[in-house]
């Protein structure tokens, strides 16, 4: 994969992992699960899953769009 | 009255503590401002992530935060959430990492002195210092008065406000004016570490005396309005979005977090930080914001300004306990204050006495860091005292005020073709267009059914410092290569 690829696919990641961090789905829901809110759950899960994510990024991609960047981009 | 002394006493211990970690920062510090205002960039990995959370969330984990989920609900934990575990930590590689590059290989203490030398302009170095500190300033008299009212009520009056506000801002200036970053650093991770001890500590009890976690929850079903639902009420899928993009963006242009992007010891310390946020925000919000919300269903009463988190405490937990929360909070709050004076100060000293009254030695620059932080708390505990209205408003608004800042910092970072003149108008634009939707009604506080002004001037800002730059060409001066980093 190309540089470029690599940062848009990283990029859209990100978005992704911003986007979906309220479970827009469960808007109205209120049920409870182990005495919290299921939404709550859903987001506990979700920073999990966005923290494995981040350590990734750390390993196989770091530096991409931010070393490098020279005068002609 | 018993618990009262235990309060003061840890508060004066916590300033003892810290008292103690500043005279030994202070003999390991070279008497330089690099060292002064960054530790020299010296520090690792759990002390930057401590210092950072610790200057950012700590009192608002405490006060602020629960008290909006008792007020409107648990979906906070969510804003938050987005907020500081996504969108600050994408941010803290985006633009932390790459001024951290930038700040090394320059040797940049401040946003200004990044952005003024890259664009060859004091002027521009002077508006950005000039447009952090018009925002910093309110910010750091709430936590003034925040801290001279707890004290009063704690002590149900025999210390009066301006007493408990003038005490602790007397003692912060001792303390920074010898420690600097590194003793503010160390002491805020050790408060940071004592706040989610004392957080799970309090979820825990209150559970356990209301006969469980799935107890506590179920009462908020009861509330008006259904507070078990998501959304609802206040918030609404442009609001959460809103407050969570402006807060993220405004939070990483704030002095005191800014300049914690230039202080990592080595990129494995910026590594190893990224992961660990969501971590830690969902460690310490859930359990902070469910305690607030949980007041709500079970019935305390809270007024508009009193803070609900040691009421909660108060009914059901031993007072012992409550104070040791409360210490902590009084803590938290001095530990983000004293950041937020050092980075003020080196602001003030470097960005704009430096370049306009002398050009002063490393030496001298270190000293009149210690001189600014002393001038500039002893001014905003002067306003905290008179309170006005104007400055109120500035300091609840700041976040977004900084979040102007972001998105043209961001273009200046990353697009070799930003001119001068494109960041003075995107920069000057966007903060026109915020102030102008905060204190008139020239300017709508929000757009397209429910976006705040604050968003809306981001992307003006964007789009401004863009488009200038495009018919606009370099001047001379301006040193696109500075931001240059290559691989390494």
């Amino acid at each position: 994969m190309n540089e470029r690829t690599r940062l848009v696919g990283w990029a859209a990641i990100a978005v992704a992992l911003a986007a979906l961090s309220v479970p827009w789905f469960l808007w109205g829901a209120d049920g409870v699960v182990a005495g919290l809110p299921v939404w709550v759950w859903y987001h506990v899960g979700w920073l999990c899953l966005v923290a494995v994510v981040f350590w990734v990024f750390t390993k196989r991609a770091w530096g991409l769009g931010v070393e490098g960047v020279s005068r002609d981009g | 009255m018993a618990d009262t002394g235990l309060q003061v006493g840890i508060i004066v211990g916590y300033m003892l503590v810290a008292l103690a970690i500043g005279v030994v920062a202070y003999r390991l510090t070279d008497r330089t401002a690099e060292d002064y205002y960054l530790a020299s960039r010296t520090l690792g990995t759990v002390v930057l992530l401590f210092t950072t959370f610790a200057t950012l969330l700590s009192a608002f984990t405490f006060f602020a935060g629960p008290n909006i989920s008792y007020g409107a609900g648990p979906e906070w934990i969510l804003v938050m959430g987005l907020m500081d575990g996504v969108i600050f930590g994408i941010l803290w590689y985006v633009l932390g990492y790459k001024q951290w590059l930038v700040g090394k290989a320059n040797g940049y203490l401040t946003l200004g002195e990044m952005l003024g030398d890259r664009f060859g302009s004091i002027r521009l170095r002077l508006l950005v210092a000039g447009v952090s500190i018009f925002w910093l300033f309110p910010y750091v008299m709430l936590q003034q008065q925040g801290a001279g009212t707890a004290i009063e009520a704690l002590t149900s009056g025999a210390v009066p406000y301006w007493a408990g506000a003038g005490g602790i801002t007397l003692f912060m200036i001792g303390y920074v004016a010898l420690s600097g970053m590194r003793g503010v650093a160390w002491t805020d991770t050790l408060q940071g570490a004592f706040m989610l001890v004392m957080v799970w500590a309090a979820f825990v009890w209150v559970a356990g005396a209301v006969g469980g976690v799935g107890t506590a929850t179920a009462t908020l079903g009861d509330v008006d309005g259904n507070f078990l639902a998501l959304g609802g009420g206040t918030y609404t899928p442009e609001y959460v979005l809103s407050t969570a993009i402006s807060i993220a963006f405004g939070v990483t242009m704030f002095p005191q977090v800014n300049q914690r992007f230039f202080v990592a010891e080595s990129k494995a310390v910026i590594k190893r930080t990224l992961p660990l946020w969501p971590v830690l925000v969902v460690l310490l919000f859930v359990p902070a914001f469910m305690m607030g919300a949980w007041a709500r269903g079970l019935g305390i009463q809270a007024g508009a300004s009193e803070n609900v988190l040691p009421l909660l405490l108060a009914e059901y937990t031993p007072a012992w306990f409550a104070a040791l929360v409360i210490a902590g909070a009084m803590a938290a709050m001095m530990s983000s204050s004293d950041s937020m004076l050092l980075s003020g100060s080196s602001y003030f000293t470097r960005d704009i006495y430096r370049p306009l009254v002398e050009e002063a030695t490393e030496e001298r620059e270190a000293f009149l860091g210690r001189v600014g932080v002393a001038v500039f708390a002893t001014l905003s505990f002067v306003a905290s005292l008179f309170q006005p209205a104007t400055l109120l408003e500035i300091g609840d608004t700041a976040f977004g005020g900084f979040a102007q800042l972001a998105l043209p910092v961001a273009v200046a970072l990353y697009w070799t073709n930003t001119t001068r003149s494109g960041m003075y108008v995107g920069i000057g634009g966007s903060q026109a267009f915020y102030l102008l939707s905060v204190f008139t009604e020239v300017v709508p506080g929000s757009f397209f059914g429910g976006w705040s002004s604050s968003v809306v001037g981001m992307v003006l800002g964007l789009v401004l410092t863009i488009s200038v730059s495009l018919v606009t060409s370099h001047a001379l001066g301006e040193d696109a290569s500075v931001y240059a980093t290559g691989a390494d």
